[in-house]
């Protein structure tokens, strides 16, 4: 069997090289998403808007370099959620295929198993979903937001429509610990008493406080108490809770906060892991009113916006990509920034004039590489993330935001807890 | 019959063990990258892995094939190895982490500003090594003990194995533990001193974990072939009859429970450095399942079939998560429901259910031979058909 399994792969690969041969210039470039597993359903749309935005790229000409233009040869492996497979497939993309771009990860935790990987083997990988920030690889450029770019802004506008109480809850892992303990900084510099931040608190043995929030684990359902003691905390008025709930132990959590009678006019929610993808997999009537803040919202009225929608929507009519669903579909933010990434390093590429990852960084790091993207202007900063509009929406019965705030060309800042600290003290807080 | 199948299966290891522990190695050393005999570090890291599931594999197989005690939670010593190697890796980045403190990162980012005292002696590498075998060992004696003593077996005794491994992911998942929550550990740099980037030291690491398991074989080899081994066996095929017989099951069973904890452990030690990471989603149930699965695809109750089954399962989904990212899934399901269906004692019973197959169709229209089960029997029957590999066995199947 294993003979004959050899056999096989022997002729198949015999046949692949005799067809690679006439074709023309390509780049390969590598899709690293995890396509089963529990983060499926999330990754699987990224994997989808890249294949547009490789498809768009190489219908108007592929990418400039040295005088001749190079079509983009997606190279798709499946992470399957699945940690030590993403350095595997990591490693794969970088020593076998030899790519010169990894676009992908979603979760910290996938993040930080490829990146040992990225450093050995000099890779470029391009990452695309919200996170803590609290890192800055050579080898990563970060389109995602930063806690700056969604967490702060969102606490910015709350501040602004007079909100006086902050509840903070998430779920146990380094995204909400990380963020809630900056947004506990971030209040406190803003004259909030730590009486007003709810959640609870944790110190060290030298009374600074180390984590900030309620925590609980993935999946869980059980937020009768945790529920009520929101109501108790938001009685005075003037309060709100920072949800950095991730999946779907949100829905058990909005039916709760509905059964409780809390409305978003009384204590409003303000959700960090929710963006239009989510909400079509999850019940949405409980939310309507609710916030959500991201760089990309798919109700922006921009032409930019619409011209994109309308493509994306024509691809995915026209496309026969093995397992892209068709219907009922919508973009949010990490697809957008998917998308983003794809242009922004065709942009990096062209500068340069190679695909040589440290002649692209090079570029990269100009502070020059941008992109008029359907959520508006990106451009790479020179510590590798990304200056972006940010958004603020409230929830609507069917899935999509209406976009209530925007914040112009927000900066992002990798190191949001030291800077805060260096605030505090000079402040003598 | 008994003596070629021994020569056979001696002769195949000696020729596998020379392989991967010779050939592979030189061929990754001493061959120029362009050649095509030249096998990449890529290829060796993976491989790495690949013989590290072998080991956890066989310590599944011990117990489930050898002894008829199912463990859907061997996972667990396997990631309690991994995590001891990981806590002696964190202490050797140093300073050299994103944060540039003297601690893990993840100490950092949750308030310490010097060393918790349970990570101070993980600077040592004898200790973390130590750790690795008495933490695993110690939690399956005292779980082999209450479980066995209380005569749990069967179905029970997977169910709890099961929740055992599910409740350490929980609580390996919770920050407040010191283990890095969800993250785990990762980013490692260094291990005895040498540079974990470099191929020699992944080559190295490689060599190990070859040595390891060809030692885990012959020691499982040896001690299956012993008086031992048969009282093992007797335990599977009728518990109720070597309990009568005037042996003690339990002490037995525990034994063989601590041990293969042990293997499993070795498996995830060798694991963590070559891999780079090490977090809670190792100890999830599924882990342990797709153990048992590599044991059933290989064939149970022998010693190669787990190491066949996991590299093979393993390389099929290495190959497959490239080769067609979205059907992968569907291809290794199809290949276990044809394993469990039609063939019970997996890829190494298939020569004998072959050799079955045709003596059945010679025989058709002759009159019935005088029966003759020496040969497999392509029967759907829970213990491996080679009669070989469990001599003295009797018709009846463990509870």
């Amino acid at each position: 069997m294993k003979k004959h399994f050899l056999k096989a792969t022997a002729l198949v690969s015999v046949l692949g090289l005799a067809l690679q041969v006439p074709a023309q210039d390509t780049v390969k470039v590598g899709v690293l998403h995890s396509l089963s597993g529990t983060m499926a359903i999330s990754e699987t749309s990224l994997r989808d808007m890249l294949l547009f935005a490789f498809d768009q790229i190489n219908d108007s000409g592929g990418i400039q370099v040295g005088g001749k233009s190079y079509k983009i040869d997606p190279v798709v492996v499946d992470g399957a959620s699945n940690w030590p497979l993403f350095a595997e497939k990591a490693k794969e993309l970088l020593e076998q295929d030899h790519v010169a771009v990894v676009f992908g990860c979603w979760t910290s935790v996938s993040r930080k198993s490829v990146l040992p990987v990225f450093e050995k083997d000099n890779g470029l990988l391009f990452y695309p979903v919200q996170f803590e920030g609290e890192e800055q690889s050579r080898n990563v450029v970060y389109t995602a937001e930063a806690v700056n770019q969604q967490a702060i802004p969102a606490v910015d506008y709350l501040l602004d429509q007079g909100i006086k109480k902050f509840y903070l809850l998430g779920t146990d892992y380094v995204y909400p610990r990380t963020t809630n303990l900056i947004l506990y900084k971030y209040l406190l510099l803003h004259g909030i008493a730590p009486a007003d931040i709810g959640g609870g608190f944790v110190k060290n043995d030298s009374g600074q406080v180390i984590s900030a929030g309620k925590y609980v684990p993935f999946s869980y359902t059980d937020f009768q108490q945790i529920v009520a003691d929101i109501k108790q905390f938001a009685a005075g008025g003037d309060a709100c809770v920072i949800n950095t709930i991730n999946g779907d132990s949100n829905v058990p959590f909005f039916k709760e906060i509905v059964a409780a009678g809390l409305t978003p006019d009384e204590c409003p929610v303000v959700s960090f892991s929710l963006a239009e993808d989510e909400l079509r997999s999850i019940p949405t009537k409980n939310l309507v009113g609710e916030l959500g803040c991201w760089s990309y919202f798919m109700s922006l009225k921009t032409p930019e916006n619409k011209d994109f929608l309308g493509k994306w929507n024509g691809w995915l009519k026209s496309e026969n990509y093995p397992g892209v669903v068709k219907e009922h579909r919508v973009v949010d933010s990490p697809m957008e920034l998917s998308y983003d990434g794809a242009y922004l390093w065709k942009e990096a590429v062209e500068k340069a004039g190679s695909f040589d990852v440290d002649a692209v960084r090079k570029a990269l790091d100009s502070g020059d590489i941008s992109f008029n993207g359907p959520s508006g202007k990106i451009t790479v900063q020179p510590d590798q993330y990304t200056t972006k509009n940010v958004y603020i929406g409230t929830t609507l019965a069917n899935g999509q935001f209406e976009i209530v705030k925007q914040f112009p060309q927000v900066v992002g800042q990798p190191w949001m807890l030291k800077s805060l600290d260096a605030q505090l003290q000079a402040k003598g807080m | 019959m008994r003596r070629s199948f021994v020569n056979t299966e001696s002769i195949v290891v000696l020729a596998g063990a020379i392989f991967l522990i010779v050939v592979l190695p030189c061929l990754n050393a001493f061959t120029a990258p362009q050649s095509w005999l030249h096998v990449s570090d890529f290829t060796i890291n993976l491989y790495g892995k690949y013989l590290c599931y072998a080991m956890l594999a066989i310590s599944v197989d011990l117990l489930w094939g050898y002894t008829g005690l199912l463990s859907l939670g061997q996972a667990l010593f396997f990631s309690l190895g991994g995590y001891m190697m990981g806590m002696y890796l964190m202490r050797m980045i140093g300073s050299l982490g994103q944060y540039r403190e003297p601690i893990p990162d993840f100490l950092v980012f949750l308030g310490w500003s010097n060393l918790p005292a349970i990570w101070k002696p993980f600077n040592s590498f004898a200790f973390a090594m130590m750790m690795a075998v008495l933490l695993p060992g110690g939690l399956a004696a005292v779980f082999g003990f209450l479980a066995f003593r209380s005569r749990i077996r069967g179905v029970y005794f997977a169910i709890l194995t099961q929740a055992l491994t599910y409740a350490a992911c929980l609580l390996f998942f919770r920050n407040s533990l010191l283990m890095g929550g969800n993250n785990g550990f990762t980013d490692f740099k260094f291990i005895v001193g040498y540079n974990l980037n470099l191929s020699a030291t992944q080559r190295g690491l490689y060599i190990c974990s070859a040595v390891a398991l060809l030692f885990v074989y012959l020691l499982c080899k040896w001690m299956t072939s012993t008086k031992f081994g048969k009282i093992q066996r007797a335990i599977r095929d009728s518990e109720t009859r070597v309990l009568f017989s005037g042996y003690s099951t339990a002490h037995f069973k525990l034994f063989v429970f601590v041990l293969a904890s042990l293997i499993a452990s070795l498996g995830g030690v060798l694991y963590v450095p070559q891999v780079g990471i090490i977090n809670p989603s190792e100890m999830a149930p599924d882990h342990s399942l797709e153990a048992v699965v590599w044991v059933a695809v290989g064939g149970r109750g022998t010693l190669i079939g787990p190491i066949l089954g996991a590299i093979l399962v393993n390389g099929l989904k290495s190959w497959a998560t490239r080769a067609y990212p979205d059907m992968w899934l569907l291809f290794l399901g199809a290949l276990f429901i044809f394993v469990t269906l039609f063939m019970p004692s997996g890829i190494i019973g298939l020569p004998g259910q072959v050799r079955a197959l045709k003596k059945k169709i010679q025989d058709r229209g002759r009159p019935a031979p005088p029966s003759d089960l020496t040969g497999a029997a392509p029967l759907p029957q829970p213990v491996p058909a080679n009669s070989a590999a469990a001599p003295g066995r009797n018709a009846s199947k463990p509870g």
